[in-house]
C-alpha cells in the first residue's frame, strides 16, 4: 500500500514538473496555457475566497440527487427484467435503445422540461446512470447461479425474501461493478450539464473562466474535478470490502 | 376384498423420463447428443424407496444421477412419469425435503451460523432457534466458526455446514448429490461415519448419490444402478447388513464384485 501511494505521488510530480518546464521553455502566453504555479494561485484565490467550496458543493448536491434517484430506481427495476423473462422481452429493447444515447443530447430536453436551475441537472445525472444500471443489475440477476435459487426454494423464503436475501445479494457483486461506473459517468455528465443550465457549480467554474478568460480559472476547475473523481471512486470502492461482495472475489 | 394397509412407501418413481436439448456445441463425453438434438437422459425409471431406509443411486458420469434427484426434489420437471411421496404426487420443492447440493450449496454472503438460520426458520421461538442452532453447529463440529463465511471453512467443513442446515429442519427427506465428492479420502471416510450417525439418530429418508461403489454398499440399505444414458434401472438391491460393515468377506464381498460388474468394471478388482 505504501509503495502504491508513493508511486502515484510520483506520477504527479513527474507531470507537474513537464508542465512547468514546457512552459518555460516554449514561453507559452498564460492566456493559452498557464504554468503549475500560476493554477496554484489560482486555485488558492479560489479556495480562500470560500467560492470553490460553494461550487463543489452545488456539483455534488446535484450528482447526490441523480445519482441516488438513478440507483433507487433502476436496482429494482433491474431486478424485475431479471426476473421475468417476459419482462425482459418487453423492455429490453427499448433499454438498448435508449441507452447509446449520449446524455448530452438530452441537453435540450432537460432545457425544455425543467427549465433553468438544478432540476435538468439532476434530470441528465438521472439519465446517464439509470440505463446502465439497470442493465448491470439485470445482467447481474440473470448470472444468479441456479443452486442458490434453488436454496431459496427449498426452505420456503417467500417471493420478497428471495429477491432482497438471495438473489439481490447473489447479484451484488455485479451491482456494485454497475455502481462504480455510473458514478464515474454521472461525475462526468455534472460538469456538462452545468455548463448550461446553471449559474454554480465546477462545470460553471470553468464556463465562467472561459469567458474572463482566465485559463488559470479553467485549469483549476478542471483539476478539482479530477480530485473529486479520485476520491468518489475511493469511496464507492470501499463498497467492494461488503460482505455481500467480498464472497465473489474470495472465492477462487 | 379386505386388505391390510400396509406401511406406505416413502418415495416412489414411476416410469420416469426426461430429455434435455443438448446446448453444447462441443460433446464432453462419448455417446453424447449432437449440438440442438433432443438428448434423452432418463428413459422408464422405476424403483420404491421405503420409509427411514438409505437409497444409493450409482452410475456413470453424466447417466442423470442429478437430474433424477431434482426431479425427485421437484426442482426440475418430467417429460413422462411420476413422482409420489408419500403418496402424493410432487408438484415443488418442499422445505420439509432438503437437498445438500452437488456443488456448493451454502450462501456465500451468509456465515455459517446464518446459513444454518436457514434451515431453522419453522422454529418460532427466537430463544429456542438460537440454541438450536447452536446445538446443530456443535453436532457437526463448527464451533468456533458460527461466524466464519464460507470461503472461510474448509472443503469439508462447508459439507459439515450444509448438513447442518438440512438437519436442523428435521427433515422427512434428504436429498445428497454426491456430497462429499470433493473431498479429500480421509475427510471422505470420516462423513461417512458421520453419515451413519446421523441416519440412526433421525428418522429421515435418505436419497444419496455417489459413484463410490464402497460408499454405496457401506452406507446403503438399498442400492440403485442407473445405466449409461439413456438411463434406466439396471439393479435395484437391498441389503440388510448391520453396520460397520466389511466388505472384504463373505456374501458382502460377493455383492460387491456384482456391482462392480454391473458398473462395467472388470479388471479393476
Ligand atoms: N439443464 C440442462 N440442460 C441441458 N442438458 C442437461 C441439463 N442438465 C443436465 N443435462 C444433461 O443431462 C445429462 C445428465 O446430467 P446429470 O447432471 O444428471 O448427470 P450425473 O449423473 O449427475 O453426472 P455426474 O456424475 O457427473 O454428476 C448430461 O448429459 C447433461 O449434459
Ligand atoms: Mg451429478
Amino acid at each position: 500500500m505504501a509503495i502504491r501511494r508513493t508511486d502515484s505521488i510520483t506520477s504527479f510530480v513527474i507531470i507537474i514538473s513537464v508542465w512547468e518546464i514546457t512552459v518555460r521553455l516554449f514561453h507559452v502566453s498564460p492566456f493559452k496555457f498557464p504554468g503549475p504555479g500560476e493554477v496554484g494561485v489560482a486555485l488558492w484565490e479560489l479556495a480562500a475566497s470560500g467560492a470553490l467550496l460553494d461550487h463543489v458543493i452545488a456539483s455534488l448536491y446535484r450528482v447526490t440527487w441523480g445519482y441516488y434517484l438513478s440507483v433507487l430506481t433502476a436496482i429494482p427495476f433491474g431486478m424485475f427484467l431479471g426476473t421475468w423473462y417476459s419482462a425482459r422481452r418487453i423492455f429490453n429493447p427499448l433499454i438498448q435503445f435508449l441507452r447509446p444515447i449520449s446524455p448530452l443530447a438530452w441537453i435540450p430536453v432537460a432545457l425544455i422540461w425543467f427549465g433553468i436551475g438544478d432540476r435538468p441537472a439532476i434530470f441528465l445525472i438521472f439519465l446517464s446512470s439509470f440505463f446502465p444500471m439497470v442493465v448491470f443489475t439485470m445482467s447481474g440477476v440473470q448470472g444468479v447461479r441456479r443452486t442458490y435459487l434453488r436454496v431459496a426454494d427449498n426452505f420456503g423464503l417467500t417471493g420478497l425474501e428471495r429477491s432482497i436475501k438471495v438473489i439481490l445479494p447473489a447479484a451484488m457483486p455485479e451491482i456494485v461493478v454497475g455502481l462504480r461506473i455510473t458514478l464515474g459517468t454521472a461525475w462526468l455528465v455534472i460538469v456538462a450539464a452545468e455548463m448550461i443550465a446553471v449559474k454554480s457549480g465546477l462545470g460553471y467554474l470553468i464556463v465562467d473562466g472561459r469567458n474572463a478568460l482566465r485559463m488559470d480559472r479553467v485549469i483549476a476547475g478542471m483539476i478539482v474535478i479530477g480530485l473529486i473523481g479520485l476520491c468518489l471512486d475511493w469511496l464507492i470502492r470501499k463498497l467492494e470490502t461488503l460482505p455481500y461482495v467480498i464472497w465473489s472475489k474470495r472465492r477462487k | 376384498m379386505k386388505r391390510f394397509k400396509k406401511p406406505m412407501d416413502k418415495v416412489e418413481v414411476r416410469n420416469l423420463t426426461k430429455s434435455y436439448v443438448e446446448r453444447r456445441m462441443k460433446a464432453r463425453d462419448p455417446g453424447s447428443c449432437n449440438y440442438h438434438e433432443k438428448c434423452e437422459v432418463l428413459k422408464g425409471i422405476d424403483f420404491r424407496v421405503k420409509a427411514g431406509s438409505f437409497t444409493c443411486f450409482l452410475g456413470p458420469s453424466g447417466c442423470g444421477k442429478s437430474t433424477l434427484l431434482q426431479i425427485i426434489a421437484g426442482f426440475e420437471k418430467a417429460d413422462r412419469g411420476k413422482v409420489l411421496i408419500d403418496g402424493k404426487e410432487v408438484t415443488g420443492s418442499s422445505s420439509r425435503h432438503i437437498f445438500v447440493f452437488q456443488e456448493d450449496g451454502l450462501l456465500p454472503w451468509l456465515t455459517a451460523r446464518q446459513n444454518v438460520a436457514l434451515g431453522s426458520r419453522h422454529i418460532t421461538d427466537p430463544e429456542k432457534r438460537s440454541s438450536e442452532e447452536e446445538d446443530y453447529i456443535e453436532m457437526v463440529g463448527l464451533q468456533g466458526f458460527e461466524d466464519h463465511y464460507p470461503h472461510e471453512l474448509s472443503g469439508g467443513m462447508r459439507r459439515r455446514a450444509e448438513v447442518a442446515r438440512a438437519l436442523i429442519t428435521n427433515p422427512d427427506i434428504l436429498y445428497m448429490d454426491e456430497p462429499f465428492g470433493a473431498l479429500d479420502f480421509v475427510t471422505r471416510l470420516q462423513m461417512r461415519e458421520e453419515m451413519l450417525n446421523v441416519h440412526s439418530m433421525f428418522d429421515s429418508t435418505i436419497l444419496f448419490i455417489t459413484h463410490d461403489i464402497d460408499e454405496a454398499l457401506q452406507l446403503g440399505d438399498q442400492i440403485i444402478v442407473m445405466s449409461e444414458r439413456p438411463s434406466r434401472v439396471k439393479a435395484d438391491i437391498h441389503l440388510d447388513a448391520p453396520h460397520p460393515r466389511d466388505l472384504s468377506s463373505g456374501h458382502l464381498a460377493e455383492l460387491r464384485k456384482e456391482v462392480y460388474f454391473l458398473m462395467g468394471l472388470h479388471a479393476a478388482l
